[in-house]
């Protein structure tokens, strides 16, 4: 590789950006420009997430008093809610419906489809997708996805209510369940087009990583937010077609008589005649997806952390190959841990054993990342930006979760704690609050990108220490809940004595997770109100290297007004010794930076090797002519 | 010139200041004065009413708008306080003197501030919450899970405050100075070397740990001397069904096909192992002898979950799964152990099963062998006669009544082990 080079003119994408007429619908609705759909993600991820959001603290409510009624969720509610009091197959709808929304609709495409569609055009070089129209596709299915979903609340037997794992029988009968009749049609559905959506997308970003990089622009160049969008896309493609297949065959059971899941089944007297299906078989199915389904979810969220920890701790990233060969640890080991979800579900003991040894094993990349994180950290000089604050949660989030991880990935104390309040706090440190951390983190960060102006940062804080302190007051003794055998997906506590202890707790946990909810509100206004009104920002708010930074502030398709910018070095030179300013952008020429160059820069380059050593000696005799 | 027009800059910021300093002012005064004068009726109301009948705030408290304009309320000093903050900064600025406040400090104290608090409530947390949890294994097998559970619990929490401990004190030490530079330090194999391997050998262990123990658990060799006793729970939206093996220690067949509203379980009485099988109202369970559990459901997925022995497993339609535990301590034992007399055993339902799910409970009850041989004789057999009937099988005086059929133990076991092994034959 050349390293100390002049601009050459090289030019393959000379295209002229005549400004053909852009109508509202164009630019706002049917935008091909991979920025504007990342925007549409984004902020459809954002209502969807308050949505859910609005769903948790309804049943918050009901776990905390039982007894009350709320006559205002009558007035919303109708017959979901009589008497102002939620009714118990409707908390498990609200259940199934927040975790679905959350995990497919907020955390996959509200994060990946936001991230990896703004960033992997402009941090790798390229003026936008490889498929724009693909990508445009790509969001307005995730849309009619939501609206499908969203659209079960208003039918008469209500949502899907089987849990977001939607396991057969349940989920398939809708004599078992109300929600499993046109509900759990619509969830289907509604899922198939999520999936083609993301498939999409992710297809759109392998291609987009693999062939459009900028000149210079090599593998081992990109910063770590591409690297762990590019990882994500590739489990995605892997893993998502098997939900749809399972998803069909369910489809099949529900509403063809067919019995892959089904078998020896007796509602109330009724035999139904279903023969030689298993319900495990959906397990298998579903987890397949599911559990690289959670790294789809944190993966963009590390990656995002990476590089905003990084830009603010003015240090180049601990490990760079390190934290990348960690990356693609998780993704190949999260393709043969699924059965972890399925120790007590009666499957053979042996396969318990196989997945417990490659569920442990996964620890080790997290591991390795986390200390990363923390040795980035170590005699940084550390600005506490909005992201960078949340970068932080997240990593104390990863930590937390990641620990109890540990426990529940070991098939013997998974016996007792599995489908407990144990598994909820793990899996809403690690994947809920690390990952929306993330995303919070990217979207403070990348704002000015995004809109072209910056976020209030003071409202940014409060909405962090707010909803950072209130997640870990929701969270962490939701453990000792589990700890004392009480299952998750429980209506009330009223039933059982034992059970009576933790009122107190679900009361105190209710009020945290409304005051975090409200917390959301800061950010809200923040973030709508600094589209119109904030300050306008200026060409490189956070002084970072990556290439996105270079592009101007206003928008304009195709990204770069003239020639796409070279790159020269990797984007971590925060802080560089020699160099004047803390950071050198990736466009910085070698050539420029004769002060601050290490022999390792050069990779094996010996003519720029030597002339780097011609310029230290003639710098050493100017020293020295100086001293005398 | 230049001079000129940056004293009108600052007249103007002046102005802008001193405008905004008003507003502020107003606003507080406003708010202050209408808090009074609320105050001052509320208290003259009051005054008014309080010898007719207090102010019944309880519909307020409940009203939703209440709540919304305490919202609002509060959104409305943040604001106030935002704008002030803002004030100060540009008078600050105005001043040129350097920035207001330094918000690096303030976050970095902050996270300083959080790590021991947070410290601190993870302490409380294991103290308080945690003898909150449940007590002992009352189980051979959960003994072991007891350990293994403390051996991560200790491993775990190191790691958990260690990693805080530098994630937070980090934040704090390192905050942004102008007057530094960050230290350049992009990798060391060494280090990555060993946050690799420690991790890798520590997990090794548990995995071995837990590996052994999961083993120990599913794989059982029978011994022939100490048979388990043969219990099967079936579940259905939202119950449970205990049937025992009776007398010839073994459960006899059933057939979904069979379920009627009289034969719920669907027993297939062409099975001479079903005739003598008992149904049960609750789990008795002989201390320190081995059961085993067969779960099957009739409708849709379930859990078994007894979390006091450490015991879970799903009961599947189609499907009958297996656990096998000895239970160790009786529940008068675990009364007093708890000190709490009214302390049971129970076996609930932990997977998502319908609306229902919350409330789908059993008791058990671990005796002695001499209580439990007494409660087994009371035990009504699953057959009666009016599935006689249906089954075309001879009648009996009294079928509910199998006190007389109850035999020794010690024969029994013997009439096990040979029905045991025509089962195994057949």
């Amino acid at each position: 590789m050349s390293t100390i080079t002049l601009h050459d003119t090289h030019n393959h994408d000379d295209h002229a950006h005549g400004h053909h007429k852009e109508t509202f619908l164009t630019k706002y609705v049917f935008s091909q420009d991979h920025k504007m759909i990342a925007k549409q993600f984004l902020i459809t991820g954002i209502i969807m997430a308050v949505i859910a959001m609005g769903l948790s603290i309804l049943f918050r409510l009901q776990l905390a008093w039982p007894d009350k009624s709320f006559p205002i969720l009558e007035t919303f509610l109708g017959r979901w809610a009589e008497g102002g009091r939620i009714r118990p197959d409707f908390y498990l709808a609200l259940v199934t419906i927040h975790g679905t929304i959350m995990v497919f609709f907020v955390l996959t495409a509200g994060l990946s489809g936001t991230f990896s569609n703004l960033l992997i055009p402009l941090q790798i070089g390229a003026r936008d997708m490889a498929s724009p129209f693909l990508n445009m596709l790509s969001y307005w299915f995730f849309f009619t996805a939501c609206v499908i979903m969203m659209s079960s609340f208003f039918i008469q037997t209500g949502p899907a209510s089987a849990g977001w794992t939607v396991y057969p029988p349940l989920s398939a009968l809708p004599k078992a369940i109300d929600g499993s009749g046109l509900g759990m049609t619509l969830w289907l559905v509604s899922m198939i087009c999520f999936v083609a959506s993301s498939l999409m997308g992710g297809i759109n970003y392998v291609s987009t990583v693999l062939n459009m990089r900028t000149k210079g622009m090599d593998l081992w160049k990109m910063p770590l937010t591409i690297w762990a969008f590019f990882l994500t896309a590739i489990l995605g493609i892997l893993s998502f077609p098997v939900l749809v297949a399972g998803v069909v065959l369910l489809i099949f059971d529900r509403s063809f008589g067919t019995s892959f899941y089904l078998s020896d089944i007796v509602i109330g007297t009724q035999v139904l005649p279903n023969e030689g299906g298993s319900p495990i078989l959906w397990q298998h199915l579903f987890w397949f997806l599911g559990h690289p389904e959670v790294y789809i979810v944190i993966m963009p969220a590390l990656g995002i952390s990476s590089e905003v920890i990084s830009i603010n701790a003015r240090k180049p990233i601990f490990g760079y190959h390190a934290m990348i060969y960690s990356l693609i640890g998780i993704t190949v080991l999260s393709f043969i841990v699924w059965g972890h979800h399925m120790f007590v579900t009666g499957m053979n003991p042996l396969l318990g054993g196989v997945f417990m040894i490659t569920t442990l094993i996964i620890a080790v990349p997290s591991a390795v990342k986390t200390f990363n994180y923390l040795a980035t950290l170590w005699r940084g000089n550390i600005r506490f930006t909005p992201a960078m604050l949340f970068a932080i949660g997240l990593v104390s989030f990863f930590i937390s979760g990641g620990l109890t991880g540990i426990f529940l990935g070991n098939a013997s104390l998974d016996i007792n704690l599995h489908d407990t309040y144990f598994v909820v706090a793990h899996f809403h440190l690690v994947m809920g609050s690390a990952a929306i951390f993330g995303m919070l983190a990217g979207v403070y960060h990348w704002y000015p990108k995004m809109f072209g102006r910056m976020m209030n940062a003071k409202l940014g804080y409060l909405h962090f220490w707010v909803t950072f302190i209130c997640a870990y007051l929701v969270f962490f003794p939701l453990h000792f809940l589990g700890l004392d055998g009480v299952p998750r997906r429980y209506y009330a506590f009223t039933e059982f004595e034992f059970m009576q202890k933790w009122v107190t707790v679900n009361i105190f946990v209710t009020w945290s997770a409304i005051i975090a909810a409200l917390a959301q509100v800061a950010f809200l206004f923040n973030f709508f109100y600094s589209i119109f009104k904030g300050k306008k920002a200026p060409q490189n708010p956070w002084e970072a290297n990556t290439l996105e930074w270079t592009t101007p502030v206003e928008h304009l398709h195709g990204n770069w007004p003239g020639e796409i910018p070279t790159v020269y070095r990797w984007p971590y030179d925060y802080s560089k010794p020699g160099a004047d300013a803390d950071f050198i952008p990736q466009t910085v020429p070698f050539s420029q930076t004769m002060s601050s160059n290490m022999p390792h820069d050069f990779e094996g380059n010996t003519e720029a090797e030597r002339i780097q050593n011609d310029w230290n000696l003639k710098q050493q005799s100017l020293e020295k002519s100086k001293q005398d | 010139m230049e001079v000129q027009r940056t004293t009108f800059k600052k007249m103007s910021l002046r102005k802008f200041i001193s405008n905004k300093t008003m507003a502020v002012l107003a606003v507080l005064l406003t708010a202050f004065a209408n808090t009074s004068a609320f105050a001052q009726e509320a208290a003259a109301g009051a005054a008014a009413t309080a010898a007719a009948k207090p102010v019944d705030m309880e519909p307020i408290y409940k009203s939703a708008i209440f709540y919304a304009l305490l919202f609002l309320l509060l959104c409305l000093f943040i604001a106030i306080v935002g704008k002030a903050l803002r004030v100060y900064e540009l008078t600050r600025e105005a001043q040129d003197k350097p920035m207001g406040i330094n918000w690096n400090a303030i976050n970095g104290s902050l996270f300083a501030l959080f790590l021991i608090v947070g410290l601190y409530g993870v302490y409380w947390e294991y103290t308080v919450h945690g003898n909150m949890i449940l007590p002992e294994a009352a189980s051979e097998h959960g003994k072991k899970i007891d350990n293994m559970f403390n051996i991560t619990l200790i491993i775990t929490t190191i790691v958990f405050v260690l990693t805080h401990i530098f994630l937070f004190t980090f934040s704090y030490f390192y905050k942004h100075s102008g007057k530094r530079k960050a230290y350049y330090y992009p990798h060391n194999n060494t280090l990555e070397k060993i946050w690799t391997f420690i991790p890798a050998l520590v997990l090794t262990v548990l995995v071995l740990m837990g590996f052994l123990t999961w083993r120990s658990i599913f794989y059982k060799v029978e011994d022939p001397n100490n048979k388990p006793i043969n219990i099967e729970i079936t579940s259905q939206q939202f119950a449970w069904t205990i049937r025992y093996a009776g007398k010839d220690g073994v459960v006899g067949r059933k057939n979904f096909k069979l379920i009627t509203g009289l034969n719920g379980l669907g027993v297939d009485f062409k099975d001479k192992n079903a005739m003598d099988d008992l149904l049960a109202d609750e789990m008795v369970i002989p201390v320190n002898k081995p059961v085993k559990l067969i779960l099957t459901s009739k409708d849709v997925l379930h859990s078994f979950y007894m979390p006091n022995f450490r015991v879970q497993l799903n009961t599947v339609p189609g499907m009958a799964s297996f656990f096998e535990f000895t239970p160790t301590i009786t529940t008068a034992e675990m009364q007093v152990k708890t000190g709490d007399p009214s302390f049971k055993y129970l076996f609930y339902c932990s997977k998502i099963c319908g609306s229902g799910h919350y409330n789908m409970q059993k008791t058990v009850r671990v005796v002695s062998q001499e209580e439990y041989n007494a409660w087994i004789a009371k035990q009504p057999t699953y057959l009666t006669n009016d599935l006689r009937k249906q089954f075309g099988l001879p009648l009996v005086a009294d079928p509910a009544a199998p006190a007389a059929t109850a035999a020794e133990p010690a024969a029994k076991d013997t009439a096990a082990v040979k029905t045991n092994q025509l089962a195994l034959k057949k």
